[in-house]
C-alpha cells in the first residue's frame, strides 16, 4: 500500500492558493495553441472548463453523449448555489463557508481544497453575472440570497428553482461562444468508451458515435473527466436516465483510483415508488421539512387513510427521537430514519412511504402562506402522484441524489493517471462523506472556471509530451476491444432485458449499501453481484446491430460496467467500518443508536486500485490531517 | 389500461418512414407516458422485435431532451408539460395515440422518433451569449438590474430549448426559441454592448438553418411547455429593426 501524495502545497491555509498559482509554471501565450486538451462531459464542470481553455488558447475537443450539451444533468439542480459574498451581512466568510463545508462532509474531505472551494466561490457569482444569469433580485436590485440546507448564514443564491439550468446555460452560452469562433470542436452524441494512456500519460479517448455507430478516436495531451456521478448504479435515484459511469470506470481500468465509491447522498423528500415500471424518482425541495410534519401510523399494516388515524396513533419519529431538531434534522438523519420505520415494517399501508403532512402548517398558517411558500412543489406533487397536498398529507420516501465518491484526484485536480484531470462529481474532492445542500453547482464551476484552467498550465509546462495520434497502436487496440464487446453484447442474445438486469443490482446495493449498512449483508451482496454480472454476460438480450443508432446497446456497455464498478462500491463499503456522513454502518453506533464516526481508524480517503475483473482491488490511503477544523461528533438530539 | 399506439417507425436519416400500430393491455395510469414507451420497448425486445428510438434524459420536465408529438400535438394535450411530465391517467382506457417525431426541414429525423436538434446549438454560437471571459468580473453587486427586469428576463430564459415551438408552427418557425434568448439579454445591462450583432447574427443563422417565418397565430406559444411568451417574437422584431438601421451606422 503506498501513501497517496495530495500535492497540497506548504503554507498557511489562506495563502496556500495564491501561492500555488503563483508557484505553477506558465504556457506562454503564444504557445497555448500548440496545445489540445479532450473534455468529457459538458455539463457544469465540464462546460466552465472547455470554454475557460479555449479563451486562454488551448485548443479543445468537448464530448458529451446529448444531442446537444445544454443538455447534461447539471440543469436539473433546482436549489441553489452558495457563496462567502455575505451581502446580507450576516457573518458569513470564506473561512465559515469552508468550516461548515468540513464539517458537513463529516471530516472525510481535504481542507486545503475545502478551502479554495470556499475562496473561488465569490469569482463563480460575479462570473455568472457578467455572462448574463438572472440571479433572483430584490427591489433595488440587488442579488437576493436565502438560507438553504441548514446553513445558519444565508448564502445561497438563485434563479427561482431553476438555478442549475440558468448556471449551466450560462456555461453552454461561454462554450458556444468559443464553439462559433472555432477554439472549441464540438463533438456531440459521443459516449467515452475506452481512455488511452500512451508511456503513462493520458492522451486520448475512444468513443462511440451514437448516430453512425463508430468506433472513433481522438488524441490530445491532456485528458479531462466532468463526466457526474455514479448514482444510477442503483438503477432508481434522481439522476437523468443516461448518467453513468462508464467514463470513470473505464479510467479507472487504465490505472485511475477510485475514491470513497461507498459515499452516496440520499434525499428525504422524494416521491417513492409507484410500481415496477418505476424509471427515475424525482426529488422535492427537502426546504418543505420546514413546514411539514413527518409521520407514520404507529400501528404495522394501518390501512385507514391517514384522515381518520388520530393523533394517538400515529408516530412523529424524528420530532421524538430528535426534539431540539425535529423535523428539520440533516438529510442523512431524516433520510434513515424514513427507511428505517418503513423497514420495521411501519410505512404507510406496509409500504416504503412516510407521511409529509402539512395540515398543522395549514391550520397555523392558512393555505395562502402555505401556497407562496410552496406553491410550486405542491402543484408538482399533485401532477405526478395525482393527490392534492392541500387535503391529503405527502408520501416521501428517500432517494440516491449524489455520489460523493468519485476517481481520486490530488490538489491539482490530477488523477493518479498522469494527464488525466476530472472536476465535479465525477471526482471525490470536496464534499468528503456528505455534500451540504447548494454545493453541487459550486464545485462544478470552482473546477471548472478557476481551478483547472491553472493547474493544466503547470502539467503542460512541466511536461515532455510526444506527438501521438490516432492511429497509435494503444487506440487501435481499445477499438478493437470496444468492437469485440459491443459485437459479444449483440450476440449473447439471451433471455432478460438490460433494464431487468439493471433493476436488480440497483435493489441488491440498495437494500445492503445504501444508508444503512452492516458487515453481513455487505459480504452477501459482494458474493451476489458477480453472479448477477454472469448472468448479465450468458442471459442478456441486446438487439439491433453496431452501425445504427441503438440506444439499448448504450443501455448494456453503461450497466455492464455498473456491474463491476458496484462490486467496488461494496468493498470499499465492507473496509469502512465506521459510520460517516450520508452512510450508516450499523456496528458503529453510539448507545443511543446514533452513527458512531472513527477517527482513530478511518480518517483517510480510501483510493482503490483496479487489478482485473473477479479479482481484490488493492487499497491505498490518503490520510487526512485536520488542522483549522476541530474534530467533532454531530449530535442533533 | 388498454391502448392502441400508431408510432413512427423510421430506420435511420435515409430511410422512408411509416405509422406502426401496437397494442398494449395493463398499463397503469400512475405511469408518465415515456414509462409506458418503456413498457412497450421492454416488450418488443423480449419479441425480437427493435424498439422505439425516442430522446430523454432528466424525465423531471427541464432537460429538453424529450420531444414527441402526441395526438397532432407538441409534447401531448396537457398544458405547460413535457412529455416525460405527462401520465397515462389523462389518457382514456381503449384510445388510439399516434406518435409522430417533431417535424420541421431544419431538425431532420435520425431514427423514429428522435430529431437532430444541432440547428439550435448553432444559432445560439452565432450570437446567443455575452462576450465575457472567465476572469475577475466586477463584483456581482456593482451592477445593479431591476427587479421587475431581472424577473422577464428569467421568463425568457427559462426555455429549454426542446423545439417544441418548432414542431407545433405550421412555417416551422424558431422564432419563439431565437426570441427568448434575444430578450434574456436584451433586458439586462450585461447584454447592451453585443445587442445589435447579436440580433443580425442570431437572425441570420436561424434562415441560414431553413427555419420559416412568424405569421402570428401563437401555436408556439400555447404549446410550449415553459410558457415562453409570444412577446418575445415582438422583441425580436424590434430588436432586429434597430439593429438593422444602427449596426450599419457604426
Amino acid at each position: 500500500m503506498t501513501v497517496l501524495d495530495s500535492k497540497v502545497p506548504g503554507g498557511p491555509l489562506e495563502k496556500k492558493w495564491d501561492q500555488h498559482k503563483f508557484d505553477l509554471k506558465l504556457v506562454n501565450p503564444a504557445n497555448k495553441r500548440k496545445f489540445s486538451v479532450i473534455v468529457v462531459g459538458t455539463g457544469l464542470a465540464g462546460a466552465s472548463a472547455a470554454a475557460s481553455m479555449a479563451e486562454l488558447g488551448y485548443n479543445v475537443l468537448n464530448f458529451c453523449f446529448q444531442d446537444s450539451p445544454r443538455r447534461a444533468h447539471s440543469i436539473a439542480a433546482q436549489g441553489g448555489i452558495n457563496a462567502a459574498k455575505n451581502y446580507p451581512n450576516d457573518g458569513d466568510s470564506i473561512y465559515r463557508l469552508f468550516y461548515d463545508t468540513v464539517k458537513g462532509g463529516d471530516f472525510r474531505s481535504r481542507e486545503a481544497n475545502v478551502y479554495r472551494l470556499a475562496q473561488v466561490s465569490n469569482n463563480i457569482i460575479d462570473q455568472c453575472v457578467a455572462q448574463g444569469v438572472p440571479f433572483a433580485r430584490e427591489y433595488g436590485g440587488m442579488l437576493d440570497n436565502r438560507s438553504f440546507g441548514g446553513a445558519q448564514v444565508s448564502r445561497t443564491f438563485y434563479a427561482r428553482g431553476q438555478t442549475g439550468q440558468q448556471l449551466l446555460l450560462g456555461a453552454y452560452s461561454a462554450l458556444s461562444r468559443q464553439v462559433g469562433e472555432g477554439n472549441v470542436k464540438m463533438y456531440e452524441r459521443r459516449e467515452m468508451l475506452e481512455l488511452a494512456v500512451i508511456n503513462g500519460k493520458a492522451r486520448g479517448i475512444v468513443c462511440r458515435n451514437l448516430v453512425s455507430g463508430d468506433v472513433e478516436s481522438y488524441t490530445a495531451d491532456a485528458v479531462v473527466l466532468a463526466t457526474g456521478g455514479y448514482g444510477n448504479v442503483f438503477y432508481l435515484s434522481t439522476n437523468a436516465m443516461n448518467s453513468n459511469v462508464t467514463a470513470a470506470w473505464r479510467a479507472h481500468k487504465q490505472g485511475a483510483f477510485f475514491a470513497n465509491p461507498c459515499f452516496t447522498q440520499i434525499h428525504p423528500t422524494c416521491i417513492p415508488v409507484s410500481g415496477d415500471h418505476q424509471s427515475k424518482l424525482t426529488l422535492m425541495s427537502e426546504s418543505l421539512r420546514n413546514d411539514g410534519r413527518v409521520w407514520v401510523p404507529k400501528k404495522k399494516g394501518d390501512i385507514r387513510p391517514p384522515d381518520q388515524i388520530p393523533e394517538s396513533e400515529r408516530y412523529y419519529y424524528l420530532e421524538e427521537k430528535y426534539p431540539s431538531f425535529g423535523n428539520l434534522v440533516p438529510r442523512d438523519v431524516a433520510s434513515r430514519n424514513g427507511k428505517l420505520v418503513c423497514d420495521e415494517g411501519l410505512g404507510i399501508g406496509g409500504s416504503q412511504s412516510v407521511y409529509l403532512d402539512f395540515a398543522e402548517a395549514i391550520n397555523r398558517l392558512g393555505e395562502d402562506v402555505v401556497r407562496a411558500r410552496y406553491g410550486n412543489l405542491f402543484d408538482m406533487y399533485h401532477h405526478i402522484t395525482d393527490e392534492n397536498p392541500y387535503k391529503m398529507p405527502m408520501k416521501i420516501f428517500p432517494a440516491i441524489h449524489y455520489t460523493m465518491g468519485g476517481l481520486w484526484v490530488d490538489y491539482n485536480l490530477m488523477s493518479t493517471i498522469p494527464g488525466l484531470f476530472v472536476l465535479g462529481e465525477a471526482n471525490f474532492s470536496d464534499h468528503g462523506a456528505n455534500r451540504l445542500g447548494a454545493s453541487a453547482l459550486m464545485q462544478g464551476l470552482a473546477d471548472g472556471y478557476f481551478v483547472l484552467p491553472y493547474t493544466i498550465g503547470g502539467y503542460f509546462a512541466g511536461t515532455e509530451l510526444e506527438d501521438v495520434d490516432s492511429s497509435h497502436s494503444v487506440l487501435k487496440g481499445l477499438e478493437n476491444e470496444s468492437t469485440e464487446k459491443t459485437n459479444k453484447l449483440l450476440t449473447i442474445n439471451g433471455k432478460r432485458t438490460v433494464d431487468d438486469i439493471h433493476r436488480e443490482l440497483g435493489k441488491l446495493l440498495w437494500e445492503e449499501c445504501g444508508m444503512g449498512r452492516n458487515e453481513k449483508g455487505l459480504k452477501e451482496a459482494k458474493e451476489k453481484i458477480p453472479k448477477i454480472r454472469e448472468e448479465f454476460w450468458q442471459n442478456v438480450k441486446v438487439p439491433g446491430e453496431a452501425g445504427e443508432f441503438n440506444q439499448e446497446l448504450e443501455k448494456a456497455g453503461r450497466v455492464a460496467d455498473f456491474l463491476e464498478f458496484g462490486e467496488l462500491m461494496v468493498t470499499d463499503a465492507l473496509d469502512r467500518k465506521e459510520s460517516c456522513g450520508g452512510h450508516f454502518r450499523e456496528e458503529s453506533q453510539t448507545e443511543e443508536g446514533e452513527a458512531l464516526r472513527d477517527d482513530e481508524n478511518y480518517a483517510y480517503a480510501a483510493a482503490w486500485e483496479f487489478q482485473g475483473v473477479d479479482k481484490e482491488s488493492t487499497l491505498h490511503k490518503e490520510p487526512l490531517t485536520f488542522e483549522h477544523v476541530k474534530l467533532t461528533q454531530r449530535s442533533y438530539k | 389500461m388498454k391502448l392502441t399506439l400508431k408510432i413512427w417507425r423510421q430506420k435511420n436519416a435515409q430511410a422512408k418512414g411509416k405509422l406502426v400500430t401496437y397494442q398494449l393491455d395493463d398499463i397503469s395510469p400512475d405511469m408518465s407516458f415515456l414509462e409506458m414507451l418503456d413498457v412497450l420497448n421492454q416488450k418488443l425486445i423480449l419479441e425480437g422485435d427493435d424498439p422505439v428510438a425516442f430522446d430523454n434524459d432528466c424525465r423531471e420536465g427541464i432537460c429538453g431532451m424529450c420531444s414527441l408529438y402526441i395526438g397532432g400535438r407538441a409534447h401531448g394535450h396537457e398544458h405547460e408539460v413535457t412529455v416525460c411530465q405527462l401520465h397515462m391517467r389523462s389518457f382514456d382506457d381503449g384510445q388510439t395515440v399516434t406518435i409522430e417525431p417533431w417535424r420541421a426541414k431544419a431538425l431532420p429525423v435520425i431514427k423514429d422518433l428522435v430529431v437532430d436538434r444541432g440547428a439550435f446549438d448553432r444559432i445560439i454560437q452565432a450570437g446567443g451569449f455575452v462576450s465575457t471571459k472567465t476572469g475577475a468580473p466586477q463584483d456581482a453587486n456593482a451592477l445593479p438590474i431591476p427587479k421587475q427586469n431581472a424577473d422577464k428576463a428569467m421568463d425568457a430564459a427559462a426555455c429549454i430549448g426542446c423545439g417544441a415551438c418548432v414542431a407545433a408552427c405550421k412555417n416551422a418557425s424558431a422564432m419563439l426559441f431565437v426570441s427568448a434568448k434575444i430578450s434574456q439579454l436584451a433586458l439586462l445591462p450585461q447584454g447592451q454592448p453585443e445587442r445589435d450583432k447579436r440580433a443580425l447574427s442570431m437572425v441570420h443563422q436561424m434562415d441560414m438553418e431553413g427555419f420559416g417565418n412568424c405569421t402570428n397565430e401563437g401555436e408556439c406559444e400555447a404549446e410550449c411547455p415553459k410558457a415562453i411568451k409570444m412577446t418575445n417574437i415582438a422583441r425580436l422584431f424590434r430588436e432586429y429593426y434597430r439593429a438593422t438601421f444602427t449596426y450599419e451606422e457604426q
